[in-house]
């Protein structure tokens, strides 16, 4: 399969985006975000996204569904239950009746990796990968970079570029292996820059993860890794969630993970007192992180959220090609 | 009678040892006479095949082959992949059992064989080696062998359970046949879709990892020593699709130790890697999946120095709709039979140094030896007339827009081959004429 193959302005994987496409899309963002929201409103008036959701999901959904909103467009939602996907309908037919009924563009999520792929190979229309199976979460690393970008001290102004993150630590710790949002992030931020350091234990981190990427290393010692975050004086530590519904056959102590892996407020205080925190959600207080950290000063977690709803606003100007992105290449 | 004389070409018989210009006179379905060019000028014949540079070899035969019929005749049927079986010049096929139903029985053995099924080519078959596939009770063996089961195997699914797996074994020594093994561990395997390794990590998707195919090959090698040692029989283990380099070595190793075990490899496994699944493109899933380039290397190393015993398609064909699903629900398997010879020469022959009489035996004589078919898989007077004639030159690309099979589940469209086949002969019948 060809990127030609799939319609411009669908977003499958950050690997398809150049830096100068990322660039754009969070220049988008940020005049999508001071814009008069009357003006916003008309940006995709009339135009018809759906969003199809074959998995659960409260921050991704919603943020794309007032997204398309306060862009003016009109929004349907299909999930797998209470639709004909339930009767065994395909993808793929799922596909082509939305696209009968006048959708435009579809934000996809799906249990399966690659899904995204399928989808806009069959329907031909710009598809938004709005998280599939343990693949890749783009908008999620998008809006990470754009949080990291406004949070963090000594950022260069201007459009970003591939030495914009230089200097930036970023550790991941936890299920990298059945996170789509560890992948995207280690694909997308060595490219702005960034230093990435995913930490975990063997079952959660396979060797494998390093064939992400150059700027992707693997420090399974979280105290070890925070403090290289913590020195780098741009530090970011991003926790994320043990993913029950996908681990398969994984013996985990629990008491022990928490010993070595929760991020409280003694190991930040210890190792990277000035370290941004950030978890994409949703996330398990007292397991992988503290409550007193997800609520204190370092954490970013609504800064993020926040900062999804214009990225996705950005995705879906730019998958429907209604605004300003003459730098990118479709 | 229709006689078929074929003159001017270059016989290449591994049995014989022939490597030279011959011609050949085929008369009610047997090979009658080999001659020094110019020899049969006297000889007259229905048909007559001017092979001059082409090769002449001995009909190929595929020990791993999917029909699908009875049950599945949306994919394939017994007519239609032995026609695509004839059009890549294989004359000899064995249809595995996982029809629906499973083939486990005299009665369904031989409805696959009867002649309304309109196969091309000589279908053998290997029944189940345990009723219904289901891993538990061996079939009867005796009484299939005597219907014409050339071995037995649960192909699909191993035969996980040791006592199962050495009861068959021990059975079929008593008769000659080999056991074939699917070597997975599918205790190992859940969920999984492609081969384990940093691929399948960026593709967020399950691996399946070697462990899983050679702790299986190691333990029914171990069968076999035990057998051998206990019961006083020699089991023949054959071990289908072998794709890891750590199921290689313990084949070589086993071999060397005088065991009766034989392998095959399957073209995909030689040619590509788990890269080659790109952007989660179903036409490269199959089982055992696409594996690391070292496994690859180890592949060739193994055809190289004769641990491998035959090349075998493993030709599975699904139709569009069940591969244009999401990649782990998508069924395994891809077709094969009008890729083999292309690419085993491309790759092997051209690529690796492999001399054609090498190929041909690896895709003829050997494997009829292995499922023990009489009078074929060789070329000398009085046996059965299946030959291929090709053109070891040609180089082309196949398109899938013309394959005979019901299905186009291959990622070879497009793909270059070597050497091109002109006319496929089984039984002295012209079945194929490229």
């Amino acid at each position: 399969m060809k990127k030609s193959e799939y319609a411009g302005g669908s977003l499958l994987t950050v690997a398809d985006l150049t830096v100068d496409e990322v660039a754009a899309i969070l220049a988008a963002a940020g005049s999508l975000e001071t814009m008069h929201p009357v003006e916003r409103a008309r940006m995709l008036a009339g135009r018809r996204v759906a969003l199809l959701f074959y998995e659960s999901s409260t921050r991704t959904r919603t943020s794309f569904e007032l997204a398309a909103k306060s862009l003016g467009a009109t929004t349907t939602l299909v999930s797998d239950k209470s639709s004909s996907i339930e009767k065994g309908e395909s993808l793929k037919d799922t596909g082509l009746t939305l696209r009968a009924l006048g959708a435009e563009c579809i934000i996809l999520r799906h249990p399966n990796s690659g899904a995204p792929y399928l989808l806009a190979k069959s329907t031909g229309l710009p598809v938004l990968n709005a998280g599939d199976g343990m693949h890749e979460h783009p908008s999620q690393a998008l809006l990470d970079a754009r949080t990291m970008l406004t949070r963090l001290p000594g950022i260069p102004a201007g459009r970003v570029h591939a030495k914009t993150l230089e200097g930036v630590t970023v550790v991941i710790t936890g299920d990298i292996l059945h996170s789509r949002v560890a992948r995207s992030n280690a694909m997308l931020l060595p490219r702005l820059g960034a230093r990435v350091l995913l930490c975990g234990p063997v079952p959660l981190l396979p060797e494998h993860a390093l064939g992400l990427g150059s700027g992707v290393e693997i420090e399974r010692d979280f105290d070890k890794a925070l403090k290289r975050a913590g020195s780098s004086g741009k530090g970011v530590v991003m926790m994320l969630r043990i993913q029950r519904e996908r681990v398969v056959g994984l013996e985990l102590d629990l008491a022990d993970y928490i010993a070595r892996y929760q991020l409280n407020e003694e190991r930040l205080a210890a190792c990277a007192p000035n370290a941004l925190v950030m978890h994409p959600g949703p996330m398990i207080r007292g397991l992988e992180i503290a409550g007193e950290v997800a609520d204190g000063p370092n954490s970013a977690i609504e800064d993020q959220v926040r900062h999804g709803l214009f990225i996705r606003m950005a995705l879906l100007v730019r998958a429907l090609g209604a605004g300003e992105f003459e730098s990118v290449t479709v | 009678m229709s006689d078929v004389l074929i003159l001017n070409g270059r016989l290449v018989d591994p049995v014989s040892g022939i490597d030279d210009e011959r011609d050949l006179l085929l008369r009610h379905g047997r090979v009658t006479a080999i001659e020094m060019p110019g020899g049969l000028r006297f000889a007259k014949a229905k048909d007559t095949i001017d092979a001059a540079g082409m090769v002449v070899a001995p009909g190929l035969v595929d020990v791993h082959v999917h029909l699908r019929e009875p049950g599945q005749t949306y994919k394939e049927s017994i007519a239609t992949g032995t026609a695509a079986a004839a059009a890549g010049g294989f004359t000899s096929v064995v249809a595995m059992p996982n029809t629906v139903p499973v083939n486990d029985s005299v009665a369904s053995l031989k409805w696959m064989q009867d002649a309304a099924r309109g196969a091309v080519v000589k279908l053998f078959a290997m029944p189940a080696a345990t009723f219904g596939s289901m891993g538990e009770e061996i079939t009867d063996y005796h009484e299939l062998r005597d219907a014409g089961a050339v071995g037995f195997t649960d192909d699909g699914k191993p035969v996980l359970e040791t006592r199962v797996m050495r009861a068959a074994l021990v059975a079929a020594a008593g008769i000659g046949v080999p056991i074939s093994q699917h070597a997975e561990d599918t205790r190992l395997t859940g969920g999984c879709s492609m081969n384990a390794g940093p691929v399948a990590f960026r593709l967020g998707l399950r691996g399946m990892s070697v462990e899983a195919e050679a702790k299986i090959v190691e333990r029914d090698i171990g069968l076999l020593r035990d057998i051998e040692r206990h019961d006083g029989l020699r089991p023949h283990l054959h071990v289908q699709h072998v794709s890891t380099a750590r199921a290689m070595d313990a084949i070589r190793k086993a071999k060397r130790e005088g065991l009766h075990v034989t392998c095959e490899v399957a073209p995909h496994h030689f040619t590509l890697t788990d890269e080659a699944i790109g952007e989660y493109d179903t036409n490269a899933k199959m089982n055992p999946p696409l594996r690391a380039e070292a496994d690859r290397v180890a592949m060739i190393a193994g055809l190289m120095d004769g641990t491998v015993d035959c090349i075998a398609t493993d030709h599975a064909p699904h139709a569009l709709f069940e591969k244009e699903q999401e990649f782990e629900r998508a069924p395994n398997g891809i077709t094969g039979l009008e890729t083999a010879l292309g690419l085993a020469l491309r790759v092997l022959h051209k690529g690796e140094g492999m001399p054609i009489s090498r190929v041909i035996e690896l895709m003829s004589a050997q494997p009829a030896e292995i499922v023990s078919l009489d009078g074929r898989g060789r070329l000398s007077a009085g046996s059965f007339a299946d030959l291929v004639v090709f053109d070891p030159a040609a180089e082309w690309s196949f398109e899938v827009k013309k394959t005979r099979s019901k299905s186009k589940n291959t990622p070879f469209d497009g793909a270059p081959m070597l050497g091109r086949v002109v006319a496929t002969i089984s039984e002295g019948r012209i079945v194929f004429k490229g």
